[in-house]
């Protein structure tokens, strides 16, 4: 997997980031006393956020693959801290084990009371291990359905943050019916009598993300990916060679744009300039407003409207292209 | 040396096949004659559609919904062997059906049902607009007509060239299966053959009131090849078979194909009154 380590960015910042060592190079000499560098500052910083924009205006949907898979971008967890308030984690399945691949906990929200359900990646390379990388077991689909069930209980919004290279493949997973449970929480979040907001924060990796994905309005975020299959895993089998993921990438429509067109998303959360890892706090702020749009749309919905719509998009999604 | 030739003349191609399973020399008519499985040792050979329909089903009483509902390029896609619509078209041509799917009213032992089949050979029975749609369709028509449904499985999963699309065909077919349980008193049951992976696994076929499964199948979510790269280590033995599943709890029986139209007829009296009425006209 081309994956890009931290520190040095991906290929295509680069640029960018030369012109960031720049800047900060301008404000040491500045900051030292040796000279006023304010107008060079400035002027580089210029420098900077045009070739961003420039080279963000025409991003390949693999580079945007590489994006939502940065190794700084903004986890769930990030959010939860940025945008809510009283979080309370919740744990376990009841039936098997607590899986920390998928988060769950009840939380504060500009005044809302709500579940949130996410995909847990993991920041450090413990966390990582522990979470499969964000691929949840059967076990976290269960834990998933469990607190939402618990959330239709007490009249709370659910909101789901999708950012997984998929479900678990393993031979646990495979024996404990990974495939069930994918299957019961889609089946089961379709008849949910609460209002349920989704939205895409980096990786929508297949069934793995539909397992908590199937709600009354799908947000992505603009540097998000949401496919059916990873471009590796489609190259390997179409192009039968993992070389041709960016070609894979490209055919399976899988930016936000695309999915806007095609009507699997609602609406884009943009993201700051240069991708949401370079600014979190602006990311979480564009994201707390388009939840809070949605949430704000579907509160007082009577429940029945509600999950005739959601059934409805569901059963209708792409019908259009097809007729 | 001219008996080779003779030999070939003799026994005409296509009028024997080797078993996979027990590596037997069968004769075809045979094989025709057990709904295609081997008389030697049991094994089941794929079935597509028709075929499929054709031996779970009362003779003639077959009556195909949405025949002509079809895949569509919406897309463009283009792989590494060329664009899909083409493709598709000739996939069509040649199996003489609208794609991966065959819905349609039907009796068992006289019980009116409606039944669907995937159909492996046509693009590896992949979900699409088209799959996602007559399953769908099935279930609704099921629930409008108050009968009961019979969905055959056989799919390596949700078809890539029509992207997320595909995708969300595990949402609308989840979806149809919750509102026909939650609003009819009538079964679904799912049929798993010979291989159900991938997101067909993880959709309808795992939702079934009932769960049977042909022997021997292939059956899970994540398929051995993929699962053997991400851990590195050999599978088990009988890893995601069918007996395996019905060993961890995942289905309710395991139903050799001669056997299937009884058991779903047994079923069927036992769930619905009304199905024993009709079954005796």
């Amino acid at each position: 997997m081309a994956r890009s380590k931290g520190g040095s960015g991906l290929p295509f910042e680069k640029p960018i980031l030369a012109v960031l060592e720049e800047v900060a190079s301008l404000r040491r000499n500045h900051d030292s006393g040796k000279a006023d560098l304010t107008i060079e500052i400035r002027e580089a910083e210029e420098r900077a956020e045009a070739l961003t924009r420039e080279i963000f205006a025409r991003l390949s949907p693999w580079e945007r693959v590489q994006l939502a898979r940065h190794p700084n971008r903004p986890y769930a967890a990030d959010y939860l801290e940025l945008m809510c308030d009283d979080v309370v984690e919740l744990h376990g399945d009841r039936g098997f084990a607590d899986d920390p691949a998928i988060l769950t906990a009840l939380a504060r929200i500009s005044g809302f009371r709500v579940m949130i359900v996410a995909h847990r990646k993991g920041r450090d390379v413990k966390e990582k291990m522990a979470c499969r990388f964000g691929m949840p077991n059967p076990e976290g689909y269960r834990k998933a359905m469990l607190k939402m069930r618990m959330a239709e209980r007490f009249g709370l919004p659910i909101i789901c943050l999708i950012d997984t290279p998929g479900a678990y493949p393993g031979i646990g997973a495979e024996e404990r019916g990974q495939a069930w449970a994918i299957a019961e929480n889609i089946q089961d979040m379709s008849t949910l009598r609460v209002p349920i907001v989704v939205a895409v924060i980096g990786e929508g990796g297949s069934g793995g993300a539909l397992g908590i994905g199937v709600g009354d309005r799908v947000l992505m975020m603009e540097n998000a990916y949401y496919s059916v299959i990873t471009p590796e895993g489609c190259a390997a089998i179409l192009w039968k060679s993992a070389e041709q993921a960016a070609e894979a990438a490209k055919q399976l429509r899988i930016t936000a744009g695309d999915l806007v067109g095609l009507g699997i998303v609602d609406d884009v959360v943009t993201e700051p300039s240069g991708g949401a890892h370079r600014n979190p706090v602006h990311a979480a702020t564009s994201l707390k407003q388009a939840l809070m749009r949605a949430l704000r749309e579907l509160t007082g919905v009577p429940t029945d409207v509600l999950l005739e719509h959601r059934y409805r998009k569901f059963r209708e999604m792409g019908s259009h292209l097809y007729s | 040396m001219a008996w080779p030739f003779r030999r070939k003349r003799d026994m005409p191609e296509g009028l024997w096949k080797v078993c996979p399973g027990c590596e037997k020399y069968i004769y075809k008519q045979q094989i025709e004659e057990a709904l295609q499985c081997c008389p030697e040792c049991g094994e089941h050979f794929p079935l597509s559609g028709y075929p499929r329909i054709d031996v779970t089903v009362d003779a003639g009483s077959f009556e195909e919904l949405a025949a002509n509902l079809e895949g569509r390029d919406v897309l463009g896609f283009v792989d590494g062997k060329g664009p899909y619509g083409p493709k598709l078209e000739k996939t069509r041509k040649r199996s003489r059906s609208s794609d991966a799917c065959v819905i349609g009213r039907a009796r068992i032992h006289g019980i009116r049902v409606i039944v669907g089949a995937l159909d492996f050979s046509f693009m590896g029975g992949s979900m699409g607009y088209a799959v996602g749609e007559k399953v769908a369709l099935a279930l609704e028509t099921a629930l409008d007509e108050g009968l009961a449904c019979i969905l055959f499985s056989a799919s390596g999963g949700a078809r890539m060239h029509e992207g997320a699309l595909s995708l969300m065909q595990m949402g609308k077919t989840s979806a149809a299966v919750k509102r026909f349980k939650e609003r009819g008193r009538w079964p679904y049951i799912s049929v798993l053959t010979h291989p159900t992976t991938g997101g067909v696994t993880a959709s309808f076929s795992a939702l079934g009131d009932i769960i049977i499964a042909e022997p021997g199948a292939l059956i899970g979510f994540a398929g051995p090849r993929v699962i053997k790269q991400t851990i590195r280590q050999d599978l088990p033995d009988g890893f995601q078979r069918s007996e395996f599943l019905l060993e961890k709890g995942f289905v309710d029986k395991i139903v050799p194909r001669a056997e299937l139209c009884d058991m779903l007829a047994d079923l069927l009296t036992l769930l619905l009154p009304s199905a024993r009425v009709e079954a005796r006209q």
